[in-house]
């Protein structure tokens, strides 16, 4: 097992696309790396340059103390787990698991050791001698991981494995996964686009937006102290809601307050963060009170849309000015289309981003 | 609701009996263009099996009296042997090294990244819009001061030029359908990019290397234009052209010509027969994404 590092790696695409820009990352050895963000964010790049399928425009490789920046992908040594499987159709799925090991002219008896080993651990025992074509979705993802573990490489690529499996199968999956990477202790990178995938399955988590690199840190740190907005809106679900308004200092207290267009609250803040900014409060944090309610941090809304989810409910209300805010409400009192309500902001929940570079400036 | 149901109901209904109506008009499309096509293949069989006398007294749809002297006389009188040995040299050398070289040329074309490819392409389809009578009277110059004339190479490289681009044309066309991602786990499990093309690549494109190879063969041994201009004698003389020197100065030996052109026909159809199976099998195999 190895770790795999990128130094000021730079991809740019004949016709002009930037894929990468000086982007320095590094997946420990042993660690899980989930890159996450959203379509065009150049995570499936950063996962190809890493195999050695795309050639980097500028920048160094290393997985281990090699540096591979000019190793072909058969030279490095890693696997890589294809978002449409990419099984050998003409293939037994014993011929698919067994061959990167025959390509490597390991002794037939050792091939089939390690073959029937990764089956039998896998359950895909029963299905060895049926071509790709006569198994389910889920049975294909199985042999396209079998395939990536039978080889032991030095570490593991994945390119979105699951998002081609049914609700269901995708979470029994990602638990499957979870299980693996402890037992294996291998060093795995992952790519999704899938948020709750990420903050579930990452030890770390990598938040890419435009190729450029937003943030590096365990799924707590992200979702409690998010480097920008973007990372703040991208992680968590239902979304951060966001509020444009201006900060003003009062006092020595360390103390501020907002204005915005729906409400004011006082926050605390550190120097220099006054000025026009962004508030961001996650819908966890928006309380639903009575249409009585008034004061500080509060503000009269009507709800638009509710979701039940079970055991709580997602409440889509429209402000006063027609801005709009997502909240998360306990599943008593039931909330209803059309009701009107207040929504009390809890001030531990906020964070304040600059309005300009979209920074965290405070909580 | 119900009424919209219901309606909904009746209409899948009428479309089940028009589906019904549908399949029994496709069946005998089929077979009224099966009785088209088959037609000439039937009455040259069974021309060739009736004597010659009786053939323009009264021709009957169904033979009166069997007779293969046409077909001993093939073999015997004439030597048809040679013809056909001819064709099949011909033919089947120009088809191994079109696959060959197109499969190559197709790989590069549909795979690697180089400057000039849509040119490359226009250009090898250009070849092909040359009248081939245009081209008889400079090639056999070529080939004469070449000392090619009535030789097998003679004839084969003029029909690889223009099988080629055919060639190259599909392969490109169904390399580009089999999804990189394949190539690339192949790249990534530790195959070069030569293990990649061989063990991957090659054994998915099998059901289009098994058509161009059929149309191919069916062109080269249907050629006229070339066998007959260079060409000498009986020697190198492929099959077209020996069937139609057959014709004397003051007969048509009709029952001859129609059966060598059925002795003709057998190895073509046999062989596609035999490929379909495969064409079909591979069809079913590659047509599922991995």
């Amino acid at each position: 097992m190895a770790r795999i590092a990128l130094e000021h790696v730079d991809k740019t695409y004949p016709n002009g696309y930037v894929a990468a820009r000086d982007l320095s990352l590094e997946a420990a050895d042993g660690e899980l790396l989930v890159l996450v963000g959203p379509s065009g964010s150049g995570k499936s790049t950063v996962l190809r340059l890493m195999a050695g399928l795309e050639r980097v425009s500028d920048g160094v490789i290393r997985i281990g103390k090699r540096d591979v920046t000019d190793l072909p992908p058969q030279q490095r040594d890693i696997a890589m787990v294809f978002q449409n499987y990419a099984l050998y159709p003409h293939m037994t799925v014993r011929d698919n698991l067994g061959f990167g090991l025959s390509i490597r002219k390991q002794p037939r008896s050792v091939i089939e050791d390690r073959v029937r080993a990764v089956a039998a651990s896998l359950g895909l025992d029963a299905l060895l001698d049926r071509k790709p074509a006569q198994l389910s979705g889920g049975q294909r993802q199985r042999v396209a991981l079998g395939r990536a573990i039978v080889r032991e490489p030095l570490a593991f690529l994945f390119d979105e494995p699951l998002s081609n499996l049914d609700a269901q199968l995708r979470v029994e999956t990602r638990v499957e996964l979870s299980r693996l990477h402890r037992k294996l202790g291998a060093t795995m990178v992952y790519v999704t686009h899938d948020q709750s995938e990420a903050l579930t399955l990452g030890d770390r988590i990598a938040v890419l937006k435009e190729g450029v690199l937003q943030q590096v840190d365990t799924p707590m740190k992200l979702y409690e102290e998010p480097a920008n907005k973007f990372v703040a809106g991208f992680i968590g679900s239902p979304g951060m809601n966001f509020f444009e308004g201006v900060l003003t200092r009062v006092g020595s207290g360390g103390m501020c307050t907002f204005q915005g267009a729906d409400f004011t609250i006082r926050v605390p803040c550190d120097a220099g963060a006054e000025g026009r900014v962004v508030l961001g409060i996650r819908p966890q944090h928006l309380e639903i009170t009575d249409d009585s309610a008034r004061g500080d941090g509060v503000v009269r809304a009507e709800v638009g849309v509710v979701e039940p989810m079970g055991n709580e409910q997602i409440v889509y209300v429209t402000l006063p000015d027609g801005g709009r805010a997502v909240a998360v409400a306990p599943v008593q009192p039931r909330i209803t289309a059309g009701e009107k309500v207040s929504i009390r902001v809890r001030p531990e929940g906020i964070h304040v981003f600059d309005a300009r570079s979209g920074k965290r400036i405070g909580r | 609701m119900t009424s919209v149901g219901t309606a909904g109901f009746r209409a899948k209904r009428q479309k089940v009996g028009g589906v019904h109506w549908g399949r029994w008009l496709f069946v005998a499309a089929l077979i009224v263009l099966m009785l088209f096509t088959l037609f000439p293949f039937y009455w040259a069989i069974v021309a060739s099996l009736t004597p010659d006398a009786a053939l323009f007294r009264d021709p009957s749809l169904w033979p009166q009296q069997i007779i293969l002297d046409h077909y001993r006389a093939l073999f015997g009188e004439r030597d048809f042997i040679t013809p056909i040995r001819n064709s099949l040299v011909v033919a089947g050398t120009t088809t191994i090294f079109c696959l060959c070289i197109g499969t190559l040329a197709a790989y590069a074309l549909a795979r690697l990244e180089f400057k000039g490819k849509a040119a490359i392409m226009a250009f090898i389809l250009a070849v092909t819009m040359f009248p081939q009578i245009s081209i008889v009277s400079p090639l056999y110059l070529l080939l004469r001061s070449l000392h090619l004339i009535d030789t097998y190479p003679g004839l084969i490289m003029p029909y690889m030029t223009f099988a080629m681009p055919l060639t190259v044309w599909v392969l490109t066309g169904s390399i580009r359908q089999i999804p990189k991602d394949l190539e690339e786990a192949a790249h990534v499990d530790g195959a070069t990019r030569r293990q990649s093309f061989t063990k991957i690549l090659l054994p998915l494109a099998i059901p289009s290397l098994a058509t161009t190879g059929i149309l191919t063969f069916i062109y080269c041994w249907n050629e006229f234009l070339f066998a007959l201009s260079f060409t000498l004698g009986p020697e190198r003389q492929t099959v077209p052209v020996a069937i139609a020197l057959f014709r004397g100065q003051y007969q048509v030996p009709w029952g001859e010509i129609l059966a060598a052109a059925v002795v003709a026909t057998a190895p073509v159809a046999a062989m596609v027969l035999i490929f379909q199976r495969r064409i079909v099998q591979g069809l079913t195999a590659g047509a599922v994404k991995g």
